[in-house]
């Protein structure tokens, strides 16, 4: 009963499952945030005008705390997993939207010309010139936005039960049970490394192409 | 044959980028457009594949408006060779080459034999072919650049620029092998520039436009270093014209003199037969240049190698142009240039009298060439 991995029953979860129900819920959003950061970013590449305003917005989101979405939005998805992970999908936002127009952006004008000179469309261009050469940029983005998600993910247990590794540190408080929450924070750090560790390896996986650092020319 | 019709380039901001531009553009040849920046050459060559609309006229390609054929179609008809190259820098050499045949639906496999058959034509080492764009040099990235628009055999050949951004020396090599491939594969190219000695070199017709897009002269080059057509050109052309034409000029005609030319073991006999002549050119056994030699510093059967004067740069008769003849003899100290053969034997040598008198051959031969076929050329409509 006092081992650290044991944990009370009202978190009605195993150690595991809520590791494995705090990385659902910390990376599903990320993974919506990109869904919807591609599309609005390349609006902000194509549309200088719109990027500004754009860039605005996702701040202002960014600047609403959680709990006034979740007062909002348990009206229509109550005490819900749903509910947390809307917030930190939009959160995401901020980060990936200007990742991605940065990387779409930051090909080279010489490199357009030429995919423009050999007859490539618009949308030939954007999947296979501008987004694979954005593939860096994306997943720095990326890396930021996961990692953070997967702290912020522990808000939830403000709404009751749905902040996963989160909801150990507020067991901790009510049965006075400190290692509940060093185990808490340890294993949210942690799931952050190795998220981090998985997105660079996804990075060197997607771009042989990029110098690497002490290879021979 | 490009028919470039009266065309003006007007941007929005009232900026005329070109100016009632018209051109007929040769086929099978390379058609250089130079001039200083802002003069709308890479507007102009960017209106012949549309990545550039004109605001009035047009551009006829084989007599048929470029307007006609979906825009895609006619790009991807027309190779591309862009400044720095414009790889992909996120594919490998081979991929990068057989871009076009990609588009235009070929199968990978025949995409990338063709792709490795081009490196070669280009003077590529087909290990590079798994290497990312990062991995070449400058000057291997732009032999990419110039194989990627080869590789569907487009007829025609759009150069921006192509080896501005590389040293000297990697230039002239990549210049070479432009002209090479040219005598190969006969392509319609127009090559933008603002070097008016690329252009001089690798023009058969050159287009001079001034600030402004308009133009000042279309000519070949030769009549464009003898006959610039107004102060701009000529300033354009900058200093050493003379000199500069007679890079059109051959030496077929040059007459060699073999009597001072003698091997470095020669007999006191020949030496004495030889005392008229104000030099000797002295050579190795097999023939090769060492140097020159006043006739009676020379001891017969033993010369004394060190004490030679040098002689320039040699020519080969027949291969090089008047203006090497005369760079070796102007170089030489005695005034006297050496022609050589292919493999570097002396077959001759020539005073700066004679080519002098070449020269001024030359000049008549071209004036008279001129006055023939002046009601016979082809109509250049300026301005």
């Amino acid at each position: 009963m006092n081992g650290f991995f044991d944990l009370p029953s009202d978190l009605q979860h195993s150690y595991l499952g809520l590791v494995g129900l705090h990385l659902r819920e910390a990376l599903l959003p990320v993974l919506a945030g990109l869904l919807l950061s591609l599309p609005i970013a390349q609006l902000c590449v194509r549309f200088r005008w719109v990027y500004p305003p754009v860039l605005g917005l996702t701040t202002v989101l960014y600047a609403i705390p959680s709990l006034a979405f979740f007062v909002v939005l348990i009206d229509y998805f109550g005490q819900s997993e749903t509910t947390v992970m809307i917030p930190l999908a939009l959160y995401s936002l901020v980060v990936l939207v200007p990742a991605i127009v940065d990387g779409v952006r930051s090909v080279p004008p010489e490199t357009l010309a030429a995919a423009q000179a050999m007859g490539f469309g618009a949308v030939r261009r954007y999947f296979q010139v501008q987004l694979p050469i954005a593939v860096p940029a994306i997943i720095a983005g990326l890396r930021v936005a996961t990692v953070s998600s997967i702290s912020l993910v522990s808000v939830g247990m403000l709404i009751g039960n749905q902040g996963a590794l989160g909801n150990m540190l507020y067991d901790a408080q009510i049965y006075h049970r400190p290692v509940l929450a060093v185990n808490a924070v340890l294993t949210i750090a942690v799931l952050g490394l190795l998220a981090d560790a998985a997105l660079v390896l996804v990075r060197l996986l997607l771009t042989p192409w990029m110098p690497r650092k002490g290879a021979a020319r | 044959m490009i028919r470039i019709d009266s065309v003006t380039k007007r941007y929005p901001d009232g900026t005329v980028a070109v100016d009632r531009l018209s051109l007929d553009i040769p086929d099978r040849a390379i058609t250089v457009l130079v001039g200083p920046s802002g003069c709308g050459k890479t507007t102009t060559l960017r209106m012949i594949n549309r990545m550039v609309e004109p605001s009035e006229g047009g551009i006829l390609l084989d007599g048929k408006d470029i307007r006609q054929q979906p825009v895609n179609t006619l790009r991807r008809s027309m190779g591309y060779v862009i400044q720095n190259a414009g790889l992909f820098q996120h594919r490998t050499i081979l991929d990068n080459i057989a871009t076009v045949p990609r588009l235009l639906g070929r199968p990978k496999q025949q995409a990338r034999a063709r792709a490795a058959e081009l490196m070669e034509r280009v003077g590529l080492d087909t290990a590079l072919a798994k290497r990312y764009p990062y991995q070449l040099s400058g000057g291997q990235q732009q032999r990419v650049g110039v194989a990627r628009a080869l590789a569907a055999d487009p007829p025609v050949l759009l150069m921006d620029e192509p080896f501005s951004a590389v040293d000297p020396v990697v230039r002239k090599g990549l210049q070479d092998e432009l002209l090479r491939i040219q005598s190969e594969l006969g392509k319609t190219i127009v090559f933008v520039t603002h070097d008016i000695d690329e252009a001089i070199k690798l023009g058969t017709m050159v287009a001079v436009l001034r600030t402004g897009g308009r133009l000042a002269q279309f000519a070949p080059p030769a009549e464009l270093l003898s006959a610039p057509a107004d102060p701009f050109v000529e300033d354009f052309l900058g200093a050493d014209r003379g000199i500069r034409r007679l890079s059109f000029f051959p030496t077929t005609e040059l007459e060699l003199q073999t009597a001072p030319v003698v091997a470095v073991d020669a007999g006191a006999e020949q030496l004495a037969s030889r005392a008229g002549a104000p030099y000797l050119l002295v050579t190795d056994l097999d023939g090769r240049p060492l140097g020159w030699s006043e006739p009676d510093r020379l001891t017969a059967g033993a010369v004394d190698t060190d004490r030679l004067l040098p002689y320039g740069r040699p020519f080969v008769p027949g291969t090089d142009s008047l203006r090497t003849a005369l760079d070796g003899a102007v170089l030489s100290p005695t005034g006297w240039a050496v022609a050589v053969d292919g493999e570097g034997r002396a077959v001759g040598v020539v005073s700066q009298q004679v080519i002098g008198e070449a020269i001024r051959t030359a000049h008549s031969r071209v004036a008279e060439q001129a006055a023939e076929h002046a009601a016979g050329q082809a109509e250049v409509k300026a301005g």
